[in-house]
This record gives structure tokens, C-alpha cells and sequence, in this order.
């Protein structure tokens, strides 16, 4: 059998003599939902940090296709194909949704003087950024809008879209629904379904239990630093969520 | 799956008329972000109504050619102002820079007259090195030492104009060769000053540069959100220096094209230009908090200005009140701009 996409083995991180995490161990295969859920404090946010490189783990393994790897900074976990996105989507409100799709990724002229003098193509990256939002059907009625002119489901399509696109294997999402209306909520996702209906593995943190029931494949409940459970399938219930977050049940 | 009822997702493709709207919106916007190209069409008008001397050759020639010094400031201050930042130093560089390349061509050149080319040629080098070192500077202390560009540019303001009076005293340095000023006041055609050659052709350079590539895109993009442009994997640091270096280098030129002008270096040259230059630049829709900004903008701002100086004095108004015109125009201009923006993130 191939080996998961991601992989942690073991992970655990002191913060002085705090523990965020005492030896999570969990997995996620291409094209499939994860869920990451747990109450403030169970250590989510840690484990999102070690995946995307801004933190390292005080011991432990990340393993991507089984290959051992470590993400000395957030560049590095780009480049081994760990995209996250966070809370606050890192738009650049005033530029347009083209700049804000390619921000970091231009495509320049094909020509030798134009490629010298970082000329951009705007117009291969408007037809590439269309191309991709509409992949993704996302509905962004103009490319050449200001990203703040975009509604808020429509700001984080954009940035999931982004991080789909240039994401080779993982997509890391922090909280992605939890600043918008329930219909956006909604759109954004049957995006993260379409993202992960792409061969990419998808890890989704949130703290919106009907958006990890019906998006997730499986679910992961972290619990004062541990893995509390692993639910799927039938077990995979609000009341079960619940449960082990809060620790009314354990062992699971 | 669920199918979403309402916009955000749906199906792929923007509809015909959510592009027309979307055109429309645009058009909308270009047509606001030129309202102050109109102002300065209307100040032209009511100065050409109000002076028979203000639509003539010599009063074009000269708005014009002393309009550069300012112009090619503003134009440098654009991408500073553009990436977030702010750049209060670029004045008094032009004044040191335009005294080091004068002093260089009086003191380094002084026994070796058949060499006067050589010695402009060295003195204008020297003047653009040193508006050069004064941008690097800003530069490494705003990227790297993470110091406020308000205050290392202040800190260099003082610094360049305190080098400036220290390279001879306080006083302009007249004793460079006589075909710097032949070169300053040589009209093409009899209507295109040098000068106005030269800081139209880099004017129009910056302006790609900004608009159409990627250093433009990155400057616009950090002075929007640095962050977004850090976690992209963009070196922010590298284009900070790049920005301030530019501005550097066209107050080097800047000061170049003055000491052509004068036909001397003087060290005070630049003192009113500063705020002259910001003012431009925000009169010409940039936005002080960064990530908006466009050269054409500058352009008007500097018009604007330029226009009101000579005109106010053609129509006979003590010449003390041209500078507060110019402060009421900018106070009124951003004051305009902020009621624009507020209506259009409220929509």
C-alpha cells in the first residue's frame, strides 16, 4: 500500500515547560478531507504552525509520501507542496484578483528584454487566474476587481483557489469558514471538496462542527495535546465530536 | 452535492451581464481616479483667462524645465509612498548631491582645463553616486534595521543637509565648467528644454515600471499588505531597498539637471522640494497608507503644483501666498480622496 500523503509521527512540542502537544500521530491520503477539531488549548494551532513551517516540533516525525521531511520556514514547506491558508487569507485588499492569485508567481514576458526587465504577461495571468477560478467554479464576476470589493466567501475562494493551484500535495485550512454568513459557508465548502476531489489532501481546522460533518472524511480530535479520537464513518456524529472534545468521552 | 442558491460559487464563468457590470464599475473608477487631471485642466484655463503671459513660449519653457526638479522627486516618492512608506530626505539629497558633483568638478578637475568633459562627466557620476548612497542608506536602515522610513528619512534628511553646507561652507559652488549650464538651457526645437527630455523619458520609464512589472507589482503589493507579500516567499526586504535606491538615484538626477539648470551646486537647492514632491504625489491620488498609486497621478500632482506657483504670479499675487495654495490643495485633495474611498468600501 503507497504510504500517506502526510504523515506525523509522534509529534510533540514544549513551550517552556508547557506542552502543546504530547505525541500526535495522525495521517492524511490524497483526495481526502481531515478534520483537525479540539477546544483552545488542545493544540491545533501548533500542529498547524510545525506543518507550515513556522514552528518546529520539540521531537517527532513528519513524513509526506514517506519520505521524512522538516520545514525549517514557511518557504520550505511551500516548496515539499504544504500550502496553509489562514484566518486572514493574506490578500492584498487593494490589488486586483490577478495580482492576488500570482502575488509571489508571476509569469513574465516570453520575451528575452521583457524577462530582463520583470515585464508581467497580465494577460496570460488574467486568462490562467479565469481558467482556475472557473475549475474551481468559482463565480468571481471580474478578475480585475479589488480584492476588498469581494464579498467575504468570495475573498476566501479566492485564497483557497490561490493555495489549490499551487499546491502540490497538502492544503492546510485554518478556520475557513468561520468569518462568513451560512451560505457562504456553504460555497466555501463544496470548494474544499472540489480541492480535494483534485488528488490534493486536505487538513481543515475549524471550530464549526456542522462544517467538519459535512465535508470531513475522517476527523481527527485533539484533546489537551493528544489524539482524544479518530472518527469516521458511523462514529463520525456531532454527539461523538462533542464528546471528546470536551472529554465527556474517552477512547475512542 | 448541495448546489449553492446565490453568488460566492456557482457555475464557471462570469455571466454577460455581471462582465458588463463589471466593466462598468471599472470605468467608473478610472474616470474618478482622473477627476484631479480635470483640476488641473481648469487651473490651466483660469490662468490662461486671467494672463496674457501665462500661454506663451517663455512661460512654458520655464514652468517646465523647473518643474522637473520636482517631477523627478515625485516620481521617486511614488513607489516610496506606493510600498507604504514615506521618503522626507529626497530634497535635501538633491541639495547634497548637486554640491558633491560640483565640488568634485571644481576641486578634482581644477588644474586640467582641456579635460573640462571629463570633469563634468566625473562631477555628474559623483552627484548621482551620491544621491545613490543616500537612497542605499534609507534603503538598509528601513529594510533591514526595520526603523521607520519616517524617521531614517528624517534622520537623512538632516544628515545630507548638514553634508551639503559642510562641503564648502554654506555656499553654491559656481566654479564648474560653462557647458553644464549650456547643456542645462539648451532648448530642442525651441520648445523642449533638456532637462524636460530627460525627466520625460525616465518619467515615462517609471511609470511601465510601476504599471507593468513586477517590481511595480511587489511595491504596490507591500505598501497593501506586507505580510501576504512575506508569506508568498517574495524577499520584501530586496524590493524595500530597490524602491529607496530608486528614489535615491532620481534625486541624484534630479540634482543633476538643477545644477545644469543654475549652472552651479548649491547645497539649499532642494529645500522647498520635499514637501513639494509628497504633495504631488498625494495630491495625485496615491494613498499615504500605501498600496495605490500611479505615476500618471504624480504627473498631474506636479502639474498642478507647478502651475499654481507660475500662475499666482502672473496674476500679480504676493508670491508668499503660492505655498499656501498648495497646502490648501493637498489638505482639500486628500480630504477628497478619503470621502471617495470611504463610499466605495462601504458599497
Amino acid at each position: 500500500m503507497a504510504p500517506p500523503r502526510l504523515a506525523v509521527r509522534d509529534i510533540t512540542k514544549h513551550y517552556g515547560g508547557v506542552q502543546a502537544l504530547r505525541g500526535v500521530t495522525l495521517h492524511v491520503d490524497a483526495g481526502e478531507v481531515l478534520g483537525l477539531v479540539g477546544d483552545n488549548g488542545a493544540g491545533k494551532s501548533t500542529l498547524a504552525k510545525i506543518l507550515s513551517g513556522v514552528t518546529f516540533p520539540t521531537a517527532g516525525q513528519v513524513l509526506l509520501d514517506g519520505q521524512p521531511v522538516s520545514f525549517p520556514n514557511p518557504a520550505a514547506a511551500r516548496e515539499a507542496g504544504v500550502t496553509t491558508v489562514y484566518q486572514d487569507l493574506a490578500l492584498a485588499a487593494q490589488r486586483d484578483v490577478v495580482a492576488n492569485f500570482f502575488l509571489g508567481k508571476e509569469i513574465l514576458s516570453g520575451h528575452w528584454l521583457g524577462r530582463r526587465l520583470g515585464w508581467l504577461d497580465t494577460k496570460a495571468m488574467s486568462a490562467h487566474t479565469v481558467a482556475e477560478l472557473a475549475r474551481l467554479h468559482t463565480r468571481i464576476p471580474d478578475v480585475h476587481v479589488a480584492s476588498r470589493d469581494l464579498s467575504g466567501g468570495q475573498r476566501q475562494a479566492l485564497a483557497i483557489a490561490r493555495a489549490a493551484a499551487w499546491t502540490s500535495k497538502v492544503l492546510l485550512l485554518d478556520e475557513p469558514t468561520s468569518a462568513l454568513g451560512v451560505e457562504q459557508q456553504q460555497q466555501v465548502l463544496d470548494l474544499v471538496r472540489r480541492v480535494s476531489g483534485e488528488g490534493i489532501a486536505v487538513l481543515l481546522i475549524s471550530h464549526q462542527m456542522p462544517d467538519v460533518l459535512a465535508v470531513c472524511d475522517r476527523v481527527v480530535v485533539l484533546r489537551l495535546g493528544q489524539v482524544a479520537a479518530t472518527l469516521a464513518g458511523d462514529k463520525l456524529t456531532s454527539e461523538n465530536l462533542v464528546g471528546y472534545i470536551t472529554g465527556a468521552k474517552i477512547g475512542g | 452535492m448541495r448546489r449553492p442558491p446565490d453568488i460566492g460559487i456557482a457555475e464557471p464563468g462570469p455571466t454577460p451581464d455581471l462582465a458588463r457590470q463589471a466593466w462598468w464599475r471599472r470605468s467608473q473608477a478610472a474616470i474618478r481616479d482622473l477627476w484631479i487631471g480635470g483640476v488641473l485642466l481648469a487651473i490651466v484655463v483660469a490662468f490662461s483667462i486671467g494672463s496674457p503671459y501665462f500661454l506663451t513660449r517663455a512661460n512654458w519653457l520655464n514652468t517646465s524645465s523647473t518643474a522637473t526638479e520636482v517631477l523627478l522627486l515625485a516620481v521617486g516618492e511614488t513607489f516610496v509612498i506606493c510600498s507604504g512608506g514615506i521618503d522626507l530626505s529626497v530634497g535635501a539629497v538633491l541639495g547634497f548631491s548637486g554640491t558633491a558633483g560640483a565640488w568634485v568638478m571644481a576641486n578634482g578637475f581644477a588644474g586640467a582645463h582641456g579635460a573640462a568633459v571629463a570633469a563634468v562627466s566625473v562631477g555628474f557620476l559623483a552627484a548621482i553616486v551620491a544621491g545613490c548612497a543616500f537612497g542605499l542608506l534609507n534603503g538598509v536602515l528601513v529594510a533591514w534595521a526595520g526603523i521607520p522610513p519616517f524617521v531614517v528619512t528624517l534622520g537623512t534628511l538632516g544628515i545630507a543637509t548638514g553634508l551639503g553646507f559642510l562641503l564648502n561652507n554654506g555656499q553654491e559652488i559656481s566654479a564648474i565648467p560653462g557647458s553644464v549650464a549650456t547643456f542645462g538651457n539648451t532648448n530642442l526645437g525651441g520648445w523642449i528644454p533638456v532637462p524636460v527630455l530627460i525627466t520625460a523619458v525616465i518619467t515615462i520609464w517609471c511609470g511601465l515600471l510601476l504599471a507593468k512589472t513586477r517590481f511595480g507589482a511587489y511595491t504596490l503589493s507591500i505598501g497593501d499588505a506586507r505580510e501576504a507579500v512575506v508569506r508568498a516567499g517574495i524577499n520584501d526586504r530586496r524590493v524595500l531597498l530597490r524602491i529607496y535606491l530608486l528614489s535615491g538615484l532620481l534625486a541624484g538626477v534630479a540634482s543633476v539637471l538643477v545644477m545644469a539648470r543654475l549652472g552651479a551646486g548649491s547645497p539649499s537647492s532642494g529645500a522647498t522640494d520635499n514637501l513639494n514632491a509628497i504633495a504631488a504625489v498625494v495630491i495625485g491620488g496615491a494613498s499615504l497608507f500605501g498600496g495605490r498609486g500611479t505615476i500618471i497621478g504624480s504627473v498631474i500632482g506636479t502639474g498642478i503644483i507647478a502651475v499654481l506657483v507660475i500662475g499666482l504670479v502672473l496674476i500679480n499675487v504676493p508670491s508668499f501666498w503660492q505655498e499656501v495654495t498648495v497646502g490648501a490643495v493637498l489638505i482639500i485633495a486628500v480630504y477628497i480622496d478619503q470621502l471617495r474611498n470611504r463610499k466605495s468600501t462601504r458599497n
